[in-house]
């Protein structure tokens, strides 16, 4: 039987099915590239094979990680990028609009069917679309550029299936800490995850796109969501196209995979993973009164609308404990402004939070507010790895929006239930 | 004589590229590679060095400095039991040579870190100085060999895109 990899694969290969261990040449139905990795980096490359790019309606450029540009080093790097798009007639350029894997779907971009590629690691997040994506260099990006194929060995896919409810303040980040510490980073093995049973149909998208986000601390290729209403809805919402035949990608496929774990959604409990990395993750209430002094809500995994929402309802009517700075740096200006407008950043800011820019910022070890050594952060973020996010002596604790938010309330690490249901 | 760094420890990219100095040039986040995990590694490793990991190496970020900055100080291959997979294709993408080898032989008890060695592409293999003993990687596919060989993904385009333009064209 097929499983919803295979399929999406054979479609961009052009062949009517694929066997695991195959080495096809699919054709890329989108690349996403941005500041970083992208332009600055693409540019000589294409240059020296004398090509621009293949089809400049594929091709989607987001600035999001020298955002804010204050210096001439990264001002320099965002007016190449700038030229860039104008040079290549680039129309889906989302300049300082929020982080790429936000601004994609949020932009209608993706759709079931499609096989993407994005020049970040976090591109996987595509995924939760029913899209095959995943994340390449800026070497390999620049072949893409150049030809709108690229080479993939056909991979295995892993089943994981959540079954029951996920409990009040539980999230799915904390089922993807949860799923860190069961398997492991390399536990993905490169090959295809796909998410599936009752408590993942339960999530809305911004939520299932955490999990499909790091599938890339699993050490997947791509972590997929089997398409379904909730999928449609959003994506009709966003203005997106929906393929006729999208429904032919709703494919759970749990009878034909032999690589299956199994999660229970209605016992896990709020997670936090230890520096210096996401397997070393464990119930909340294992870290009671580990101290720290930076909350952070950031980031394509952590500061979305949904996770905004998740923080404020934590936060209204509290204030973050002396000792701890609250730093919010929503992840596109779309879900910022939605924020502002239903109070959502109101309660942050009441509760103590400082602002930062729409884009990858600290997560990313960028800009001016990276940790300074000795410093401990507790982070809504994907990546705890040593010095990632600033001093190489900084540590980071991750965890769900709601677990950051009450911890900065308490002062030190607290599972939210304690104290929301008291 | 090139030597072996041995690394037991997990070496992701943000070890290999710090986000900090990724806006530098090539040259100078080369300067910074593994500093907080080894401080001495940029500035002792020589030409032909080969660097054995721990399994996942490169585990982390899509940035392709990562392996590119090994490349650029001189690295002749990284070996390790599994590697991340962006990291694996940039690797190859850029013309640095990763081999995987088996646990056991990961194990090797000549394998320790500052081993005198000779690495060999052409038969992906190994020669301890100290033994003799010829330790055996396992063989990469020819379509990526072959992208090494030419330099990387783009010099083998290059080569790609000139034989498909017609003679005298």
């Amino acid at each position: 039987m097929e499983t919803l990899a295979r399929k999406l694969i054979a479609k961009a290969s052009g062949q009517s099915s694929v066997a695991v261990g195959d080495v096809v040449v699919c054709k890329v139905d989108l690349a996403m590239i941005h500041d970083s990795g992208g332009p600055r980096r693409v540019k000589p490359m294409l240059e020296r094979l004398g090509r621009n790019v293949w089809d400049r309606h594929r091709v989607v450029v987001v600035t999001d990680h020298y955002v804010p540009a204050d210096t001439n080093e990264t001002r320099a790097i965002q007016a190449l990028t700038r030229q860039w798009v104008v040079d290549e007639g680039i129309d889906n350029f989302y300049d300082e609009q929020g982080i790429c894997h936000v601004v994609l779907p949020e932009r209608g971009h993706l759709v079931p069917g499609m096989f993407c590629v994005g020049g970040d690691s976090h591109s996987p997040t595509g995924g939760a679309f029913g899209a095959y994506m995943f994340g390449i260099g800026a070497t390999e990006m620049a072949g893409v550029l150049a030809t709108g194929e690229i080479w993939l060995r056909v991979p295995e896919t892993i089943l994981i299936q959540w079954t029951n409810h996920l409990g009040r303040f539980v999230t799915a980040k904390d089922m993807m800490l949860a799923m860190c510490g069961e398997i492991g980073m390399g536990g993905g093995r490169y090959q295809a995850i796909q998410y599936a049973g009752s408590a993942i149909q339960d999530l809305p998208m911004q939520e299932r796109m955490t999990l499909s986000n790091m599938a890339a601390e699993l050490g997947a290729q791509a972590g997929l969501i089997a398409p379904d209403d909730v999928t449609a809805a959003y994506v009709r919402a966003v203005g997106g196209t929906l393929a006729e035949d999208w429904e032919d990608y709703r494919i759970e496929a749990v009878d034909s995979v032999r690589d299956h774990l199994t999660f229970d959604a209605a016992t896990l409990s709020p997670q936090i993973a230890a520096p210096h990395s996401p397997a070393n993750a464990d119930d909340a209430g294992v870290f009671r009164h580990t101290a720290f002094n930076v909350a952070y809500i950031g980031a394509c995994t952590g500061a979305k609308y949904v996770d905004l929402a998740a923080a404020a309802s934590v936060l209204k009517g509290r204030h973050v404990a002396n000792g701890i700075t609250l730093k919010v740096a929503p992840a596109s200006l779309k879900d910022q402004n939605r924020a502002e407008a239903d109070g959502t950043m109101s309660i942050l800011e009441e509760a103590g939070a400082r602002f930062l820019a729409n884009s990858c910022g600290i997560c990313a070890g960028y800009g001016d507010d990276r940790l300074a050594e000795d410093e401990v952060c507790l982070s809504s973020t994907a990546r705890n790895f040593k010095g990632r996010m600033g001093a190489p002596g900084s540590k980071v604790y991750l965890a769900s929006p709601y677990t950051v938010a009450a911890s900065a309330v308490a002062g030190e690490m607290i599972d939210p239930r304690e104290m929301m249901e008291g | 004589m090139a030597r072996l760094w041995r690394f037991d420890e997990i070496v992701d990219t943000d070890v290999l590229a710090p986000g900090a100095y990724m806006k530098a040039p090539l040259t100078e986040l080369a300067t910074h590679c593994l500093e907080a995990v080894r401080p001495e590694f940029a500035g002792q490793v020589g030409v032909g060095d080969v660097i054995l990991g721990a399994p996942n190496f490169g585990v982390g970020s899509s940035r392709e400095q990562a392996a590119e900055v090994l490349r650029h100080l001189g690295v002749a291959a990284v070996i390790a039991s599994s590697f991340a997979g962006i990291f694996y294709r940039n690797a190859i993408n850029l013309g640095l040579p990763v081999f995987t080898l088996s646990d056991d032989l990961y194990d090797h008890p000549g394998l320790v870190d500052g081993a005198e060695l000779a690495f060999d592409f052409d038969t992906a293999s190994i020669r301890l100085a100290a033994s003799g003993d010829v330790i055996k990687l396992e063989r990469l596919p020819d379509f990526l060999r072959d992208m090494i060989l030419d330099g990387g993904l783009i010099p083998h385009l290059e080569k790609r895109f000139q034989a498909a333009t017609p003679a005298g064209g």
